[in-house]
């Protein structure tokens, strides 16, 4: 993690709390070389790494469907945290073609990650990829539909947004899909 | 519920462990690495657990946590911490130490790269002061550090010093029959070894990627390697191991087919174009490159087929035999002869050299183009075309002359002007004339059939990704077919107005025959169905065959985007390529080869010149243009010749031989190992695993280094421990100089194994001399590698002599001027015969010391080198003309 990405989690994180509506912010601060965000805490130890301090954020808010309701779901919304911060980040420019292509094939038949309803998962992965998907094509984002339409929703769902510009996903298709 | 693991991949111990410990039902099932279980995912990824929902998980944490979960204990804040600590900090260090310690041999690197996140480990254990991670009980973060460090912890020649509360806690929870089951369940108790396949299909991690080194400069200072105790103890034990019950190897049956449980390998190298003698550039580039990669992977044991031939059909062999006033398919009799002979004098072990002009050819093209047609792949559209009325055909590009329409140069050609250089479209040439009778043409249009490939890309970059991504395609084979998939695929014309070629089954187009570009891969198949009835079971069997093809550059988008359309469109489960080897170019002494000038050195021409095979093919092997072009010169021949083959393996062979002739009477005396010989052992051992390692990756240039360095080490041995003199000293000094000679000639046997594949004769000649048993020949390739003891003491050798001439700066000279073609005489190189050192053949009895020697030669080699690079910059001429391949099919 570069210090630039080091203040992009910083900023995630400080926009995932105002979205969850927690009143007093916490204080933050960053460990070694890698910056890895870490969570003062007040009343107990610390916590580090920014899957575990955006989870243990949600269940301050008391709002664990945000963690998936069922073993299963929980399960599916930690596998993408995961994803989030072990492929999606730092990852080399000839693989990004490859992750919005399995991503895509993913999303085919799926609202959000974890389904039908909207996690953690969709907040942190939104917040992963939005560098990727400023920087499409019109056609790009058409080949990806299913990953810019799952974009489209989760960058349009209420509170998420917050730190990061808007991307514009064309609803209607104005290429078609080539020689096919 | 059910769980998929393979074998060999750490991230399945994990699972297992957790599944056991747990008591969660779910069935388990073994698959292989290559297995892609979770459908959308275009990489192989395990352990995954497919849910009954439908629902399937890939991360190896996510499931761990998940079973957890369903068993009761759901994770706290610092259970979490630790598992995304392991994903994100430990995962990238464990994938740097395992690589380097499984592929490379880089033991030391590897405990460094492991370093920063075990101490931070060890300080998180020791703030805590808990058991266990994060408190009394076991959690699923134990179970998953526990089990990622499993490879490298339990290992003990690994980590001598790992820090000691990691060492009380990985204990600790290893104590647990979970664990320990599910480890021996994964590697077998195999260690780290046991990860080699799983981690040879991971992407290399991001240290590796460096920039190649130029070819032919000497090798940069090579960090000297140190060994441990445990190395030279390991060493020590497989050298003891002997020949024991190793078979003798399997004499070649024919038919080769594949087989159940074997590593089935077709490999084929790109079909010479009959028409012309094939240059040394187009030997390293395809036959030679191949045959050693064939006779190595015969040496590992694999079931491998080596398939080549000639590629007959086309516009150039109509051209040549009008030139010869011969008839095609008596011009391809006669070149077939030719190609045959120098590829047998260069020995390269074909299992079936055919020629694409055969029946089964016409067969096999037609059958796939029908089914291509049949499954719509094909489109027609009309060309304009020059037709030649009087000789009564459509005339191809080369076929026609006329005025250039840019620069008005009288004879441009069809295709390109040669004194503007433009390329052309034969059509618009300014009064063009057929070529042959001096007719004007007359331009008509004519029906042709187009490959659809834009309808087959989306099935082809499916199949790229994965071909890409598991096997060994050269970093210029993936470059280059990235770039033809970048600009977008375009229909291309399958069908030629030409006579000489496979002719189109359509009654459409009854007078034409298939492009040679559709037609000569097509080749690799009929030659099989020549050299078996079974060619199926090689060619549509993907699941069994992995196929390797061998090629110059300017081939490999014919290899790997429009054949693979071609097979992927017919439908018909044909076995596509798995690993593309592609060489850069080999340039002739700064220039290029020119048939039509004389300049360079042809396949017949070589064994003119009184050098034997054996040395052309360990230059042209030396010299591989692997990763950047490289150029052959004549004076850096000799070079080569002279310190690397004569001084340095050659020597030390010979010397080791000498030495038991002349002081054991022919027959190996006692062996009493000292330390300093475990020492020898283990960095010879080093070298082979290296060797074996490169090879397995087709880096044959790189390999060869690995032999030469094993001399050198020998050669030092030898110089160091001086058994000429001891042999005439006390009882203890001629105890030590049977040692010495002992184990130098054991060297010797394995490096006449190592050598076989680059110098099959000179491989013969020393297992003839030392009388080398047979098993030895297999036996020290296995696996990873063992140098084991093959000669015994009280085995007894033939009669040594020497292995390799010396080349004389007035034949190097006479050489270079016969070879140069019309070159002007400036550009001719400085008087090679100062480069040629001449060091005494057993350098060490007259006290030369040839390493000294070598140093000397090196330095001369670079003054050399500067100043051919001076003379290439300022003649401006070095980098424009290369020696390419005839067949490139464009």
């Amino acid at each position: 993690m570069t210090v630039q990405s080091a203040k992009m989690a910083l900023r995630e994180l400080s926009s995932l709390e105002k979205s969850l509506g927690l009143k007093k912010p916490n204080k933050y601060s960053t460990q070694g070389d890698k910056k890895i965000p870490v969570l003062q805490n007040s009343n107990g130890p610390s916590l580090s790494g920014i899957v575990t301090i955006a989870t243990h954020l949600v269940q301050e808010a008391r709002r664990p469907e945000l963690l998936g309701s069922s073993a299963e779901e929980r399960a599916v919304v930690q596998q993408w945290l995961e994803y989030r911060v072990t492929k999606l980040d730092n990852c080399p420019k000839e693989e990004i073609k490859t992750i919005l292509k399995d991503l895509n094939l993913y999303l085919e038949d799926k609202v959000y990650l974890a389904g039908n309803n909207f996690t953690l998962a969709d907040t942190l992965m939104y917040y992963g990829i939005h560098h990727i998907m400023v920087d499409l094509t019109v056609q790009e984002k058409e080949k990806w539909a299913n990953v810019s339409r799952w974009f489209d929703h989760v960058q349009h769902y209420p509170g998420v947004r917050h730190h990061l510009p808007p991307v514009v996903v064309l609803r209607n298709r104005f290429y078609t899909s080539g020689h096919h | 519920m059910k769980l998929f693991v393979s074998e060999g991949n750490p991230h399945c111990v994990k699972v297992l462990a957790v599944v056991e410990l747990t008591g969660v039902k779910c069935d388990i099932s073994h698959v292989n690495h290559e297995e892609r279980v979770v459908p959308y995912l275009s990489r192989p990824v395990l352990p995954a657990l497919a849910m009954p929902s439908g629902v399937y998980l890939f991360s190896p944490n996510a499931i761990c946590r998940f079973l957890f979960e369903s068993s009761g204990s759901e994770s706290s804040s610092l259970t979490n911490q630790w598992l995304e600590w392991e994903a994100t900090e430990l995962q990238p260090a464990l994938a740097q130490a395992l690589h380097m310690t499984a592929l490379q041999g880089k033991r030391a690197e590897a405990a460094a790269a492991l370093q920063a996140p075990l101490s931070f480990l060890e300080q998180s254990l020791r703030k805590r002061a808990t058991p266990f991670l994060t408190g009394e009980e076991v959690t699923v973060a134990d179970i998953v550090l526990w089990a990622a460090l499993y490879p490298v912890l339990s290992d003990s020649s690994f980590m001598a010093g790992e820090p000691a509360q990691v060492g009380r806690w990985f204990e600790r929870v290893g104590q647990l029959q979970a664990c320990q089951s599910a480890a021996q369940a994964v590697l077998r108790g195999a260690g780290v070894e046991a990860l080699k396949g799983y981690l040879q299909k991971q992407p290399v991690p991001n240290f590796q990627r460096r920039d190649p080194r130029p070819c032919n400069q000497p090798e940069g200072e090579e960090t000297e390697l140190v060994i441990t105790e445990e190395q030279m103890q390991a060493a020590a034990q497989t050298w003891n191991r002997g020949l024991g019950h190793c078979p003798t190897p399997a004499s070649r049956e024919h038919p080769i087919l594949p087989q159940e449980g074997k590593r089935n390998i077709l490999l084929t190298s790109a079909l010479p174009y009959v028409n012309n003698v094939p240059h040394l550039g187009n030997i390293i580039g395809c036959v030679l490159s191949a045959d050693v990669f064939a006779r190595y992977g015969r040496l590992r044991g694999w079931n491998l087929l080596f398939i080549c031939g000639t590629d007959e059909y086309g516009t150039a062999t109509e051209n040549k035999a009008r030139e010869e006033g011969l008839s095609p398919q008596e011009i391809c009799d006669k070149y077939h002869a030719v190609h045959s002979a120098i590829y047998r004098w260069f020995q390269i072990d074909f299992d079936f050299f055919g020629r694409t002009t055969t029946s089964h050819q016409t067969e096999i093209a037609q059958d796939i183009f029908w089914r291509l047609h049949e499954r719509g792949f094909l489109i027609e559209d009309t060309v304009e075309q020059l037709r030649c009325e009087r000789c009564l055909r459509f005339l191809a590009d080369r076929f026609v002359e006329g005025v250039c329409p840019h620069c008005q140069y009288p004879e441009a050609r069809g295709d390109q002007c040669d004194k503007c250089g433009r390329l052309i479209n034969a059509v618009e040439l300014k009064d063009p004339q057929c070529k042959v009778c001096r007719e004007t043409p007359v331009i008509r249009s004519s029906k042709h059939l187009f490959l659809d490939l834009p309808k087959l890309e989306g099935q082809l970059e499916e199949w790229l990704e994965r071909s890409v991504s598991s096997g060994d395609w050269t970093a210029n084979a993936r470059q280059i077919t990235r770039s033809w998939l970048r600009d977008g695929l375009k229909p291309r014309c399958i069908t030629r107005d030409l006579k000489w070629g496979t002719p189109v089954p359509h009654p459409d187009f009854s007078e034409k025959v298939f492009y040679v570009w559709f037609d000569a891969p097509i080749g690799y198949l009929s030659i099989t169905a020549n050299y078996t009835s079974q060619w199926e079971k090689w060619w549509k069997n993907p699941k069994q065959v992995e196929l390797y093809n061998f090629m110059a550059k300017d081939n490999v988008p014919f290899h790997s985007v429009v054949f693979p359309c071609s097979l992927l469109g017919a439908q018909d489960n044909y076995t596509l390529v798995s690993h593309l080897i592609a060489t850069e170019y080999l340039n002739y002494e700064d220039t290029k080869f020119s048939k039509s000038r004389g300049v360079g050195v042809f396949g017949d021409m070589a064994k003119d010149t009184g050098i034997p095979a054996d040395v052309w093919r360990f230059y042209l092997l030396y010299l591989r243009p692997e990763g950047q072009d490289s150029a052959f010169s004549w004076a850096d021949m000799a070079l080569k010749n002279n310190s690397e083959l004569l001084n340095n393996l050659g020597n030390f062979i010979n010397r080791a031989g000498m030495f038991v002739t002349k002081f054991f009477e022919g027959s190996v005396p006692e062996m009493k190992l000292l330390q300093e010989d475990l020492n020898l052992l283990a960095r010879v051992g080093w070298e082979l695993r290296q060797y074996i390692q490169l090879l397995d990756k087709v880096r044959i240039r790189d390999a060869l280094k690995c032999i030469l360095n094993i001399s050198r080490h020998g050669n030092q041995y030898i110089q160091v421990n001086e058994p000429w003199r001891k042999i005439k000293g006390g009882d203890q000094e001629r105890q030590r100089a049977g040692t010495v000679t002992g184990v130098s000639v054991n060297v010797a046997c394995l490096l006449s194994v190592m050598l076989q594949p680059y110098m099959p004769a000179v491989s013969a000649t020393i297992r003839e001399q030392l009388q080398a048993p047979p098993s030895s020949m297999d036996a020290m390739l296995q696996g990873t590698g063992s140098f084991i003891c093959a000669l015994p003491a009280g085995h007894r050798i033939g009669t040594v002599s020497p292995l390799f001439q010396k080349l004389e700066a007035d034949q190097i000279e006479a050489l270079r001027k016969r070879f140069g073609g019309q070159q002007p005489k400036s550009q001719c190189e400085v008087n090679p015969s100062p480069a040629v050192p001449s060091p005494p053949v057993s350098a060490a009895q007259q006290g030369v010391d040839p390493e000294q020697a070598q140093q000397l030669a090196r330095e001369v080699a670079e003054q050399g080198e500067r100043v051919r690079t001076l003379k290439a910059q300022k003649s401006g001429e070095g980098r424009r003309h290369r020696g390419r391949c005839p067949n490139s099919w464009s």
